[in-house]
């Protein structure tokens, strides 16, 4: 897990490919694997099943291919964590060993639970994305770098232009993306908003 | 131009602007439950934190709970953990909980309306992606992540930004046998499932203005099903009237107090959006799923599409899905034979749901080989179908009536898909895996649809039947 207020500029190491568009977070975490009150553990379930079939037998996926055992960058197509809002889904990722995911695009939500966990998701072209996952898999020990502050990933002495949502870059950067306490600091203009609400003051309802 | 309801009420509940550049955003309802709050509260206890509302959270349990046999503990004891847990978090923190034992147990998405907690103008947040649901009455509402959830508990409110506003406008009327699920359905196909991401979706014209709250509700649900995190409707005399006894509700002249705010936060007739959709629901058909994603529907009349044509990206995906589901291009999907029928989730488990499921089914008998089931979406939903003698109609058929829970939508209890079994399902996902099997396979459909399907064993228009 990325430290509670560490500042994610820049996230290197290795590469791992998963294809595909409109991934969504049952099948990088199935529902069943959820019944559990702490994310621990649930890095074993990441893709669970595309990864062995039901006897439990290991299917060919990246995601069991020893040459990517030590991947953190994890490189997808479009649309990647639709679905679901379970935070089992990154949370499953960090654990395998997940440190930022790069991909054409995002699912809303996965972006934003990805961020809560100081994991960047940034975005680059299709082209872009297509040229990458071949040198990836070509070369599973090339080193990956993505820097925030430039907006660019680097591999192989290739570097790619690399975007991503300002307000995350800026909290992740700043080290305030785990963000209760940013928003705790604020009590008394949280309790001024609520008090103006007439939901809150005037028809409010307690039975 | 005025203002479109969403700016006027994320305005309103804005606390003030983030260094990161989002808002700090006020929540007026936190709906909480068993799958993804008890970490959050393990978070807000390792830092020593309280919850800054309680009164303004509410908590309900629905995911893992069995709905033959509710007896406790359960049979599953990951399931009865999950079930303590919730128990001594709301106990520890005074929350409000509808548990198994209480009149108002069921789906969250379901609850919160039935006991007049969602109201118009607020802002509503769940760790549920289905969330959405509650935007039916003109409330913001999205699905968050468990660490959101603890920022709500620890602040009520949440860093995130203002999304744009797309106006979609659905004229004409439904025909006959057509329904609020296929309006949606067909609004996810033609925008795609990416298509709504960064946007709020707001759904009007004459077609949404005819609706029932609970078809407003089956709409707004399945707005994140098309990338959008938010989808509402402004709300109006049909929601006043629904909101109107129930337990959360203003009453007396608070009543009328909250109708007139209710009603200053509805979108102006000139409000201005960032895009705008239209399309007419009089030609709409009954829509039936093929693929593994909820953009893969066409009308129960036409064929599955051919891969030549589609785009790269389309393509790879429905390639895909013919490979999952075992379909060949271009063949018809009516007369696809199921072997489950499921009518139930928070998509489509409300009384209006269950009458219309109860209407196809009288006096027919499930196809032998077909497992049925009914899952009400909540206790409340239940003993209302019990007053209209629903459940007699649906056993006497063959089916199985449930108790209330989230049942075969996702599968964190009992009720699974078996190997490759085809559901017909009014739930909301498709997903590779979604009904407990990994080689399951699930049609998504209205409920009446589904009630065709399991009198019938096969994937039939239910507007057939009507004229038959």
């Amino acid at each position: 897990m990325v430290e509670q207020g560490a500042q994610v500029s820049t996230v290197s190491g290795r590469g791992i490919v998963v294809r595909g568009n409109d991934i969504d977070t049952d099948r990088i975490i199935p529902a069943r694997y959820m019944k559990v009150v702490t994310f621990d553990g649930l890095g074993e379930f990441a893709f669970r099943d595309v990864r062995f079939d039901s006897a439990g037998n290991t299917l060919d996926h990246p995601f069991n291919d020893p040459q990517f055992a030590d991947a953190s960058v994890l490189f997808v197509n479009k649309n990647f964590g639709c679905g679901s809002s379970r935070e089992h889904a990154p949370q499953a990722l960090v654990r395998w060993g997940i440190r930022a995911v790069v991909g054409e695009s995002f699912a809303e939500i996965f972006a934003g639970n990805c961020n809560a966990l100081g994991v960047p998701t940034v975005t680059v072209s299709e082209e872009a994305i297509g040229q990458l996952m071949e040198q990836i898999e070509a070369n599973p020990s090339a080193e990956v770098t993505i820097d925030l502050g430039t907006g660019t990933l680097t591999v192989n002495g290739t570097t790619f232009e690399a975007a991503s949502n300002s307000a995350y870059r800026n909290a992740l950067m700043s080290g305030e993306w785990d963000s209760t306490s940013v928003l705790r600091d604020n009590e008394p203009a949280i309790r001024k908003t609520a008090s103006a609400l007439p939901y809150v003051t005037d028809f409010a309802v307690h039975s | 131009m005025s203002q479109n309801l969403l700016n006027k009420v994320w305005d309103l509940h804005t606390v003030g602007r983030l260094p990161s550049g989002q808002d700090q955003l006020f929540i007026g309802l936190h709906l909480i439950h068993e799958v993804t709050s008890p970490q959050a509260f393990q978070m807000i206890e390792e830092r020593g934190l309280s919850v800054m509302y309680p009164e303004r959270t509410i908590a309900t349990v629905d995911h893992i709970v069995p709905t033959e046999d509710q007896a406790r503990p359960f049979k599953d004891d990951l399931a009865e953990q999950m079930m303590k847990a919730l128990e001594e978090n709301t106990k520890n923190h005074g929350i409000r909980f509808y548990d198994l034992g209480t009149e108002h147990q069921g789906i969250v998405h379901v609850v919160g309306p039935e006991l007049g907690a969602t109201q118009p103008g607020m802002t509503i947040a769940c760790g549920d992606s289905h969330t959405s649901t509650h935007g039916a009455f003109g409330a913001i509402a999205f699905g968050i992540g468990t660490s959101q959830i603890r920022d709500v508990l620890a602040t009520q409110c949440l860093a995130i930004a203002r999304p744009k506003v797309r106006r979609i406008q659905v004229n004409g009327q439904l025909p006959p046998g057509v329904f609020a699920k296929d309006i949606i359905l067909r609004i996810i196909a033609d925008l795609g499932v990416k298509g709504g991401i960064g946007y709020a979706y707001e759904y009007g014209g004459p077609a949404i203005d005819a609706l029932s709250m609970e078809g407003r509700m089956t709409i707004c649900n399945m707005s994140i099903e098309g990338g959008a995190r938010v989808g509402y409707v402004n709300p109006d005399e049909t929601t006043f009237e629904y909101i109107k006894g129930r337990t959360f509700a203003p009453k007396g002249d608070a009543f009328d107090r909250a109708v007139s705010w209710w009603r200053e936060i509805a979108s102006g007739p000139d409000a201005e959006y960032d895009d705008v959709y239209e399309l007419d629901a009089s030609t709409l058909d009954p829509m039936v799923t093929w693929g593994i994603n909820p953009g893969q529907a066409i009308s129960v009349r036409e064929s599955m599409p051919t891969l030549d044509g589609m785009d790269p990206g389309a393509r790879e995906v429905a390639a895909s899905a013919y490979d999952h589901m075992g379909f060949e291009e271009g063949e018809p999907i009516e007369g696809t034979p199921i072997d489950v029928a499921f009518i139930g989730s928070c998509t489509n488990s409300r009384i209006s749901d269950l009458r219309e499921a109860a209407r196809v089914v009288e006096g027919n008998k499930v196809q032998s080989g077909v497992r049925a089931f009914v899952v009400p979406g909540s206790k409340q939903v239940a003993q209302q179908a019990v007053k209209e003698g629903l459940p007699q109609i649906f056993e006497a058929a063959g089916f199985q009536w449930r108790g209330a829970g989230c049942s075969m939508c996702l599968a964190m209890n009992p009720d699974k898909l078996q190997g490759r079994e085809l559901c017909a399902s009014s739930s909301n996902r498709n997903f590779i895996g979604r009904q407990g099997s990994p080689t399951g396979r699930t049609l998504l459909m209205s409920p009446a649809m589904v009630a065709a399907a399991a009198v019938n064993g096969k994937v039939v228009d239910v507007r057939s039947l009507a004229t038959a």
